[in-house]
Order: structure tokens, then C-alpha cells, then sequence
């Protein structure tokens, strides 16, 4: 029960807030990008413990046993390294795209977009935050994929740093995508296809060895932005990596994440206003 | 309650005016506008809404699938909302409520129409509403998974605070709620009415001066409605917050809200306080009879009865003037009819009873809940 008439309130009786009323009242804050950023990145990330650690080791066994499957195939040199930076990729995609395209998919299908949409939030910090933690939660996965493939195939693992720029940047170019489709697809289930098929995109261009496949395919290979993200892996694995090619490739996943964070950004602002 | 009351007739509304196309004049007569014009304050307006309309496209068929028509979902709404109460739109589902919410808030654009909020066009700039209001939206996919405390925080901060002030308030709103036991809880394993509860205290870190809740009590228990209630009160004696509340629950409609918009097919079909369109139909009672088995049609009081009663089941329910009703009690009280009958409930008219007065469409008002 309301026990609190609106006349008795406070401002009802000064005729002054008559006028004040007449100009446009004050707006509240509005959340600056970074600590927007940070907040929803902290809580995605607490989602982890909720619903995600399952997923992860789902992305981890699928890389090993991967790698395992290929060991009796491939027996070291240039088609090892593929296979090991390969698998390790293959996880970065199986979180930041296939299940970011999922979560995006199905929060927006559920309405999980407005409780977003009506908080004076910059769309990128939304965005930004929630691919940054899917791309994080990556990190423990792809290591231990590429230790275990080090040992397995006997690969040196003096550059295994690489990977503190491989899985951002690798991560920040699939996660983006993975966004974008789950934002723009127009049904849940459609994200969660587009998401499976990017991720099975990714393992078999990825993993598979370049040179034993079609030209056709070779073509479909340098389309994908993970390709990038697997040479740079790959070839750090040499004695003497040249380093301006892995720079090189690591410049196009930065480029392409930052395309595909943009478009999935713009995706945001208009699944969020209808 | 120490709320002064205007003489009767500042309140009534002409009949004449009840479920015409402009269902405004219903609006500005009601107890409050009078006081205050007398009082000469003008508008005191949070939210004033004009002409808004919206129209859902015609979808055409696919194979299996038979198409829409098009649907006018908001259909020249205007409304206007003051400082400090809480106005609450009623209806049943396909009103037209959640579509006129959703254009109060910046979620819709609408095809036509106005939405001034404290001083803000919201349809030329949607951005500014998440900067004066807070919506309490009926899903929570968004927050499922999170724990309460870091949800509410979580929506502060997104809200526009710093880190301390966020966990500041996120503190006293879980208290102030009861739900600090519950805080390092994920939400989805709650209960319904916990998670709605979390939800609400989501809303409520980083104050804003128009709280916009969709069903905000839905699978509540009493105590968390009690809780809901009282934040909501003391927010508008310390701060005249205004509420705009959804909701389907006749009951708590006649019991929270100061005024009342029935929407039906995307019209606003009434505006007034509860007991002023209540007053709309005060020439009649609500009776309700129930028979044992069946209904003893053979008593000619009865049979005469039945063409005026809405039958479910064993239940009849008739709205009667006060001494028809009085004679149709006699009757079924009195002679052979009492042997058939189980119970009988003579009530003033409900909102539901308004509702069916002024022409809502939907004849048995599935909507609206008598909870």
C-alpha cells in the first residue's frame, strides 16, 4: 500500500520547482567506457564459475585429442608445428566464437539486451567486455594444448610467450566475429549454427596442414582470420622464427579484430533498439 | 493515509467521456489534477506522452504458417505521469502495455508521437532515457548467471558509479530488501520470486528519478512484495521518485497505484485513480454464486438469472444494480434454490468489473488476474 501521496512530497509545495520542472532535468551519469568495460568484463568472467568451466575443458580434450589423432599421421617438421599451432587456435576459436555467437545469440532472442540497452552504457564497453572475457577464458585452454603438443610432437617451447599475443589478438579477431554473427543472426539457433560452422571452419583449415590441401581451400584458408593467428603460432616454433612475418600475421588478426569488435558494436546499438 | 480527498465530484467522470477515442479528459479530471489546479500548481509532469503510435507490419504467411495483419500496438497513446506517484497501466496481454513500455524507455522507436521525460524528448534521443530512468524488464537472462551481489553492483556501475559508491548502495539495497543473505548467490539458482527481487534491487542501485517496472512482483511471496513495496515508498517520501508499473494483478493495481490507465488493443480506454474508475461503474455489485452440482434451473429466480451470468463451471458470476442483487440473494438464499447452492459473494466492482464496463475486448479477460 502507498502510503506517501505525491502532494505531501518534497519539491510539491515550493512553487519554484514549478519552473525548474519546466526546464529539462539534469541527466544522471553517464558510464565511461572503461570502467563500463571492466564491470561487465568482471562479471562475465564470475560467469565462468557458473557455466563455463565445463565448456573449457570440452575445448581443451577436443584439441588434444586432435593433436593425438594427427600424431599418427604426422611425424614432426613443418606439418607438426601446423597441427600443434592448429589445435592450440582451434580452442581461442571454440570459446571467443562459437560460444560468444551463442551467448550473444540467445541474449538477444531472450530479451537479455535490454536489461543493457536501458543503462547509459557505451555499446563498445558491452561488447568489448564480454569478448574479452570469452577470449580469456581461452588462455588456460590453448596453453595447455600447446605444452601438451610441444611434448607430444617434441617441439622446442622457448617462444611458447607468443601466445600472450596470439591468444588476445587471435582472440580479439575471432571473438569479434563470434559477436557479430550472434548479434545479427535473427534467430537464436542460426547464431549457434554460424558459431559451429566458424569453429569447424577453423579446425580443419587450421589443423589440417596447409599444403596438402586444394588451392580452393588454400583461398578459403587465408579468408579466415584464425589462419593468422595459426602461421604466427606456427612459426615460432623454428630455431630461427622471422619474426617480421609473425609480426606481420598477428597485424592482420589485429586488424580484422578490430573490423569485426566494430561491426559487432554497430550489431549491438541496432539489436538493441528495435 | 493522511492524503487530503477532493469533494466527490472533482473526481467523477462524466460517462460521456468514458472509452472515447480521447481518452484524455478521463485523465484530467481525476482527484489529483483537480487539487492541483485549484492549488495552482500546473503540471508537475515527469512523463508526458502524446499521439504515440506503433504499428507491427503485416507478416505474410510461409508454408505451415499463416501471416499476421498488421497489428497497431500503441494506437494514439497519451498519458501523462506526475512527480511522485505511481501510474500503472492495465491490461490484458496484447494490450499494448510492454510495447508503450518499451517506447518510454528508448527500446522502440515509434512510428508517430511524442515521449517527454523531465524535460527530454525521448523519441529524438533514446540514449537520454538510461540517464533518467531504470526499467525493470521482465526478463533476466542478462543477470542469470551472475551472483545477487555482483549484479546489482554490476548494473550500478553501468549505471554511472565508482567502484565504492556501486558496492555502497549495492549493500544498503540488499539490506533495505532482505536479500544480503542471498548475496553471494547465482541468480538462476534462486527461486522465481527471489530472482525477481534481485532484479528489483538491481534496478534501484544508482537512484534514478522514474523507476519503469514490468510486473516487478511476479511469483513474489508476500514478504518480498511487502519489501518491494516499502523501497518503492520510502524512495518517493525521501526523493519523489515516480513509478510507472506494469501489471496484470487487478489486486495489487487497486492497492499500490494512485492512477490507473486501462489499455485495451492499443488504446488507453481509461485514466483515473482506482476508486475514480471504480466509481464508473458504482451503480452496480459484483455477485458471485456457487452451485453445488449444478445450477436448479427449474427456480424460475434462477433461470431468469442465467441469461445475465458469466458461467464457469459450477460458478456464475453477474454484475447486478444494488437491488437486484439484493433480490437475486433473497432468492437463492431463500427457497429451493438454497439446497443447490454452495456459496454466493456479494463485492463493490473490482478494476476487473471497470475493465469489462468499458468495453474491453476480451470478453473473459484472461489477462487480468484475480490473484
Amino acid at each position: 500500500m502507498s502510503v506517501v501521496p505525491a502532494e505531501v512530497l518534497p519539491g510539491r509545495a515550493l512553487p519554484v520547482e514549478d519552473a525548474v520542472a519546466e526546464q529539462a532535468a539534469e541527466l544522471g551519469p553517464r558510464a565511461r567506457l572503461w570502467p563500463a568495460l571492466c564491470a561487465v568484463y568482471r562479471a562475465q568472467l564470475s560467469r565462468a564459475r557458473v557455466a563455463r568451466i565445463p565448456l573449457l575443458f570440452v575445448a581443451t580434450f577436443q584439441s588434444i585429442g586432435i593433436m593425438v589423432l594427427m600424431r599418427g599421421v604426422v611425424d614432426g617438421g613443418g606439418e607438426a608445428r601446423a597441427v600443434v599451432a592448429g589445435s592450440s587456435v582451434l580452442v581461442v576459436a571454440f570459446v571467443a566464437l562459437n560460444l560468444l555467437a551463442q551467448y550473444f545469440g540467445q541474449l538477444r532472442a531472450s530479451g537479455g539486451l535490454d536489461h543493457y540497452a536501458t543503462l547509459p552504457v557505451p555499446p563498445a564497453a558491452v561488447v568489448l567486455g564480454a569478448a574479452g572475457a570469452y577470449a580469456s577464458f581461452t588462455v588456460p585452454g590453448t596453453v595447455v594444448t600447446a605444452v601438451f603438443g610441444c611434448v607430444l610432437f617434441g617441439l622446442p617451447m622457448a617462444h611458447l610467450w607468443i601466445l600472450a599475443a596470439v591468444i588476445p589478438l587471435a582472440g580479439a579477431a575471432l571473438a569479434g566475429l563470434g559477436a557479430a554473427l550472434g548479434l545479427l543472426a535473427p534467430r537464436p539457433e542460426l547464431a549457434t549454427l554460424l558459431g559451429q560452422l566458424g569453429m569447424s571452419a577453423a579446425l580443419l583449415l587450421g589443423v589440417l596442414p596447409a599444403d596438402r590441401l586444394p588451392t580452393v581451400v588454400q583461398y578459403a584458408r587465408d579468408l579466415l582470420p584464425s589462419t593468422y593467428g595459426v602461421e604466427a603460432f606456427g612459426l615460432t616454433f623454428e630455431a630461427h622464427p622471422d619474426w617480421g612475418v609473425v609480426v606481420l600475421d598477428l597485424a592482420v588478426c589485429a586488424g580484422v579484430g578490430v573490423v569485426s569488435l566494430a561491426i559487432a558494436t554497430w550489431a549491438y546499438r541496432r539489436a538493441a533498439v528495435r | 493515509m493522511s492524503q487530503p480527498r477532493a469533494p466527490d465530484g472533482a473526481r467523477a467522470v462524466p460517462p460521456a467521456q468514458i472509452g472515447t477515442r480521447d481518452p484524455v479528459g478521463s485523465c484530467l479530471v481525476s482527484t489529483r489534477t483537480a487539487q492541483a489546479a485549484r492549488q495552482g500548481h500546473g503540471g508537475d509532469v515527469v512523463c508526458a506522452v502524446r499521439d504515440l503510435t506503433k504499428t507491427y507490419p503485416a507478416v505474410r504467411g510461409r508454408r505451415g504458417a499463416p501471416g499476421t495483419p498488421e497489428v497497431r500496438a500503441t494506437d494514439g497513446v497519451r498519458i501523462d505521469i506526475r512527480r511522485g506517484e505511481i501510474f500503472g497501466l492495465l491490461g490484458p496481454n496484447g494490450a499494448g502495455k510492454s510495447t508503450l513500455v518499451r517506447q518510454l524507455t528508448g527500446l522502440m522507436r515509434p512510428d508517430r508521437g511524442s515521449v517527454d521525460i523531465l524535460g527530454h524528448d525521448i523519441v529524438r534521443h533514446p540514449e537520454r532515457a538510461a540517464r533518467i530512468l531504470a526499467y525493470l524488464g521482465q526478463e533476466s537472462t542478462a543477470l542469470d548467471e551472475l551472483t545477487v551481489s555482483l549484479a546489482a553492483e554490476t548494473t550500478g556501475r553501468l549505471r554511472g558509479l565508482d567502484v565504492r559508491s556501486a558496492r555502497a548502495e549495492r549493500d544498503t539495497v540488499l539490506e533495505e530488501l532482505g536479500l544480503a543473505a542471498l548475496a553471494s548467490r547465482p541468480l538462476r539458482k534462486l527461486s522465481g520470486g527471489q530472482r525477481r527481487l534481485a532484479c528489483f534491487a538491481a534496478a534501484l542501485v544508482g537512484e534514478r528519478p522514474l523507476l519503469v517496472l514490468d510486473e516487478p512482483t511476479a511469483g513474489m511471496d508476500p514478504i518480498a512484495r511487502r519489501a518491494v513495496w516499502g523501497a518503492v515508498d520510502r524512495r518517493r517520501a525521501e526523493n519523489g521518485t515516480t513509478v510507472l508499473l506494469v501489471t496484470h494483478n487487478v489486486i495489487e493495481a487497486e492497492t499500490v497505484l494512485d492512477r490507473v490507465a486501462v489499455m485495451d488493443q492499443g488504446r488507453v480506454i481509461a485514466c483515473d485513480t482506482p476508486s475514480g474508475l471504480k466509481e464508473q461503474v458504482a451503480g452496480e455489485v459484483r455477485l458471485e454464486l456457487v452451485w453445488r452440482e449444478r445450477a436448479p434451473l427449474d427456480v424460475p429466480e434462477v433461470a431468469a438469472l442465467r441469461d445475465r451470468a458469466v458461467e464457469s463451471g459450477r460458478r456464475w458470476a453477474l454484475r447486478l444494480a444494488p437491488e437486484e442483487a439484493r433480490a437475486a440473494v433473497a432468492a437463492v438464499t431463500g427457497g429451493a434454490a438454497f439446497a443447490a447452492l454452495d456459496d454466493f459473494t456479494l463485492a463493490t466492482p473490482s478494476l476487473e468489473d471497470v475493465y469489462l464496463a468499458l468495453g474491453g475486448s476480451a470478453g473473459n479477460v484472461r489477462g487480468l488476474v484475480k490473484a
